[in-house]
C-alpha cells in the first residue's frame, strides 16, 4: 500500500454502517453554536453517493415543509456523529436525480424485500 | 539544523481536523537527503552541505560523478543539491536526514519544476479574457493591442504574451506544514505544490 493510501485510510470511519441511495437514513450531525455542541438529526432518502476514499460523500434529500431540502455529507467527517438506516430502497439506478421532479406520493421508494 | 531538504510529490488528499473542517494536503516525501560533500569557506568560499536524494544505479553514473560519491561512501544519487548551513564540519558524510527536520505548524516554502503545458496562448497563460465568441467577433483568443504607435514606438519589456507555458521553476511560498510523520518519511503541506505526481521539489524553511 503507498503512502498516500495509508495515510487516507487512517483517516477513514470504519462505524458508519453501509448504505446505498434508495435507502432512508438518518444522520446525526454535530452542530457547533459558539462554544457548546449539539447534535441534530436529518433524516432523508440517499439519492447520491459519490466514490472516494476520504473524499467520498453522500446527498440526503427530504421535503421539509413543502420544500425539498438536500444536504452533502463526507462520508468521513468528524462532524457525522453516527447514521442510522431506517428503511432500505428498491431502485433501479445509482443517482435518484428524478425524485428532485416529483413529489408526495409518486416520490416514494418501494422498500426491499 | 538544516533549512532545505530535497522531497518528491507524492500525491494530494483531503485532510480532516476534529473539529470537522477540512482541506487538501499534498503529501511530500522527504529524503532521506545523505550529505555527499561539505563545502567550507576555506575551501569553496562559503560554508554549505551537499545532499544526494534517491538512490540510482551504479551503472547509470558518469565515471568522474562516480568519483565524487566515492568520497562519501559509494552510493550514487539521482539529485544533488546544495544546502547553506553554518557549520559544515557538525555534519558527517553520509549522514541522513529527513521528515523530522520539520515541525508541524511551521511555514515552509516549496519549489519545484511547474507542470509543462507547452506553447500556451494568452488566456491561459495571463489569464487575458480574450474576445467574444459569437456576434461577428474576430477575436478569439487575442491578446488585442500590445501597445500604442509613434510613441514609444516599440513594444514595452516585459509585455504579457503566448509563449512557453510550466516546466519552469515555480515557488509557493508559505505553505504550512499539517502533520509530520517521520516513520513513513512524509510530511503534510495544506494546499498544493509545484508540479505532478513524483516531481522532485525543494522544501525549506520560511523567514
Amino acid at each position: 500500500m503507498n503512502v498516500v493510501e495509508i495515510i487516507e485510510r487512517e483517516q477513514m470511519r470504519g462505524d458508519i454502517p453501509s448504505f446505498t441511495t434508495g435507502d432512508t437514513v438518518r444522520v446525526y450531525a454535530k452542530i457547533r453554536e459558539g462554544e457548546k455542541e449539539r447534535i441534530q438529526v436529518f433524516q432523508g432518502v440517499v439519492i447520491r453517493k459519490r466514490k472516494g476514499t476520504v473524499g467520498a460523500t453522500f446527498t440526503v434529500r427530504k421535503v421539509s415543509y413543502g420544500v425539498g431540502v438536500e444536504r452533502i455529507f463526507p462520508l468521513h467527517s468528524p462532524l457525522i456523529d453516527r447514521v442510522e438506516i431506517i428503511s432500505r430502497g428498491r431502485v433501479r439506478r445509482s443517482r435518484l436525480y428524478y425524485l428532485r421532479d416529483l413529489r408526495g406520493k409518486a416520490a416514494r421508494i418501494k422498500e426491499k424485500r | 539544523m538544516v533549512s532545505k531538504l530535497i522531497g518528491k510529490k507524492l500525491g494530494m488528499t483531503r485532510y480532516f481536523l476534529d473539529e470537522g473542517r477540512s482541506f487538501p494536503v499534498s503529501i511530500i516525501k522527504i529524503g532521506p537527503c545523505v550529505v555527499t560533500q561539505r563545502k567550507s569557506v576555506d575551501k569553496d568560499g562559503y560554508s554549505a552541505i551537499q545532499v544526494g536524494f534517491e538512490a540510482k544505479k551504479e551503472s547509470r553514473v558518469s565515471k568522474p560523478l562516480k568519483g565524487h560519491f566515492n568520497k562519501s561512501g559509494g552510493a550514487c544519487y539521482a539529485v544533488l543539491r546544495e544546502i547553506r548551513v553554518d557549520d559544515p564540519n557538525s555534519f558527517e558524510l553520509g549522514q541522513e536526514l529527513g521528515a523530522d527536520v520539520f515541525e508541524i505548524g511551521a511555514k515552509v516554502h516549496v519549489s519545484g519544476l511547474s507542470k509543462g503545458r507547452g506553447f500556451g496562448g494568452v488566456m491561459k497563460r495571463w489569464g487575458f479574457s480574450g474576445g467574444r465568441d459569437g456576434h461577428g467577433s474576430k477575436v478569439h483568443r487575442c491578446s488585442g493591442s500590445i501597445g500604442c504607435n509613434t510613441t514609444p514606438g516599440r513594444v514595452i519589456k516585459g509585455k504579457k504574451m503566448a509563449g512557453q507555458y510550466g516546466n519552469q521553476r515555480a515557488t509557493i511560498k508559505n505553505i504550512e506544514v499539517v502533520d509530520v510523520r517521520p516513520e513513513m518519511g512524509v510530511i503534510l503541506l495544506k494546499g498544493a505544490v509545484p508540479g505532478g505526481l513524483n516531481n522532485v521539489v525543494e522544501v525549506r524553511m520560511a523567514q
